[in-house]
């Protein structure tokens, strides 16, 4: 308990920044995931095969190798400078959306055709049977698997501690310079980790019963 | 049903045809439905019956021939088309209610989203046609929380909300139990009373000998025969007919 009192200053930073990380990360990999997912079932040959070629590349690499190329490879395309939480924030965001995406498409299955025929007949346009009819009842079908996509976001974002982003995962790193334990310290960031995924499937088991969908 | 002087006919399908792959699902078809006229298609199954049903709300795309609503052409893809549906009132086999929407949202949705009606007027107007098709105790309810019998109903209101010229209904009570069938054949009836335009495709034949002005008998994508409700039923004049009639009755 020491260990954790007295470097209460060191867990909150690293767990405030892990906190935005994830939440940062992962309202963009949701918006970002749910284009990427409708272009994957677009009637447009285009949109379909860049949706496709987006999910095989990036959900093909490595987290790490995505943090890299932010932290190391982005500065040297003469790009706009960003800094370490940008880049960090900026590669989950875009590794978690493939996923997102995969999962809503399968999601979007799921919603049987009538429903778009109806939306149709009654004169929505496309864009609208999308927002309106197919995506909430998409959303509802998958929230166990979409869960699961945004716990390990926030398990990811240790990821970015090997890149100078002060946040959990390098709570360890900065504690052994003051001379704690270890393996004291990083059972209290699993701890501290445990409690925030409980946290969050809580919430899932909130919106479960709200957005019961039955057929 | 109607009286009044023949005038530019308020469906018109002209020369449509349509293949699945190698099956020629619509040959070469012509049908024409005056404002306030109650057509009701009637053939055995795979007859194209649905397809063309479908086809006038282009919920199927057709390859040749034109389909008019109200003296406009049926455009492709997009906004116009968007509009031009909004007009055709559609009612499915399978109800298709927004399973996510209680049942009065189902309603309002067309008109508020639509046409652009304020949520609170919407509601009224919603909550009235609900209520005339006797389901307005259900309003707050999901549609999975309705009997099939009252799920058909609420998806007439739907299409009933958008003021349609034209009404279609596609086997509206074939995925009905029994006993529910006549609730909605009632509303049905009582639509075509109040003189609205319906084209219906059905294997109820008491329907169409009740409300109907036209027959309309198709067999393997084709139109056979048309007839009024008494005459084709007692004296129908193709072979293919009077086949489907009798297979109809021995049971």
């Amino acid at each position: 308990m020491s260990t954790l009192l007295n470097n209460l200053d060191v867990f909150t930073t690293g767990f405030r920044n892990t906190i935005i990380l994830f939440l940062v990360s992962g309202l963009f990999a949701l918006i970002l995931g749910t284009i990427i997912g409708t272009m994957r079932v677009s009637p447009v040959p285009a949109m379909r095969g860049f949706g496709t070629l987006y999910v095989n590349v990036v959900r093909n690499t490595p987290l790490t190798l995505v943090l890299f190329f932010f932290a190391f490879g982005y500065p040297k395309l003469g790009l706009p400078e960003i800094d370490f939480t940008t880049a960090a924030i900026v590669g989950l965001s875009l590794y978690t959306a493939s996923y997102v995406a995969e999962v809503l498409r399968s999601g979007i299955n799921t919603v049987p055709v009538g429903q778009a025929e109806a939306a149709r007949a009654i004169g929505l346009p496309f864009l609208q049977t999308l927002t309106l009819v197919i995506l909430p009842q998409a959303f509802r079908s998958v929230l166990p698997p979409l869960f699961s996509v945004l716990i390990a976001l926030l398990k990811n974002t240790t990821v970015a501690a090997g890149f100078s982003v002060a946040e959990a995962g390098s709570i360890r790193a900065f504690l052994a310079e003051r001379g704690e334990p270890g393996m004291i310290v990083l059972l209290w960031v699993a701890l501290i980790f445990v409690i925030l995924v409980l946290i969050l499937a809580q919430l899932q088991r909130y919106f479960e019963k709200k957005w019961k969908v039955a057929r | 049903m109607t009286t009044e002087a023949p005038s530019a006919p308020l469906v018109s399908v002209q020369s449509v045809n349509k293949h699945y792959g190698q099956l020629h699902v619509l040959k070469d078809i012509n049908l024409d439905v005056r404002k306030g006229e109650v057509v009701v298609v009637i053939g055995p199954s795979g007859s194209g019956k649905s397809t063309l049903c479908r086809a006038i709300n282009r919920l199927e795309t057709i390859e040749a021939g034109s389909i008019f609503i109200d003296g406009k052409k049926l455009p492709d893809e997009g906004k116009e088309l968007a509009r031009l549906r909004a007009d055709v009132g559609m009612v499915f086999q399978s109800f298709n209610l927004f399973a996510h929407k209680t049942i009065l949202e189902n309603v309002t949705l067309g008109p508020i989203k639509v046409k652009g009606v304020d949520k609170a007027a919407a509601e009224k107007d919603a909550m009235a046609l609900l209520e005339r098709v006797g389901v307005g105790q259900q309003a707050p309810k999901l549609p999975a929380q309705l009997s099939g019998g009252q799920q058909q109903r609420v998806a007439i209101a739907r299409a009933l909300a958008m003021k349609p010229k034209v009404m279609l209904f596609d086997e509206p009570t074939s995925a009905l139990d029994p006993e529910m069938i006549n609730e909605v054949l009632d509303v049905m009836v009582e639509l075509a009373r109040e003189g609205m335009t319906m084209i219906v495709v059905t294997h109820e034949m008491g329907f169409a000998r009740k409300a109907a002005d036209r027959v309309v008998f198709m067999a393997d994508g084709q139109i056979v025969e048309q007839a009024k409700p008494e005459e084709f039923f007692t004296n129908p004049q193709s072979s293919r007919a009077k086949d489907f009639l009798s297979k109809l009755l021995t049971h």
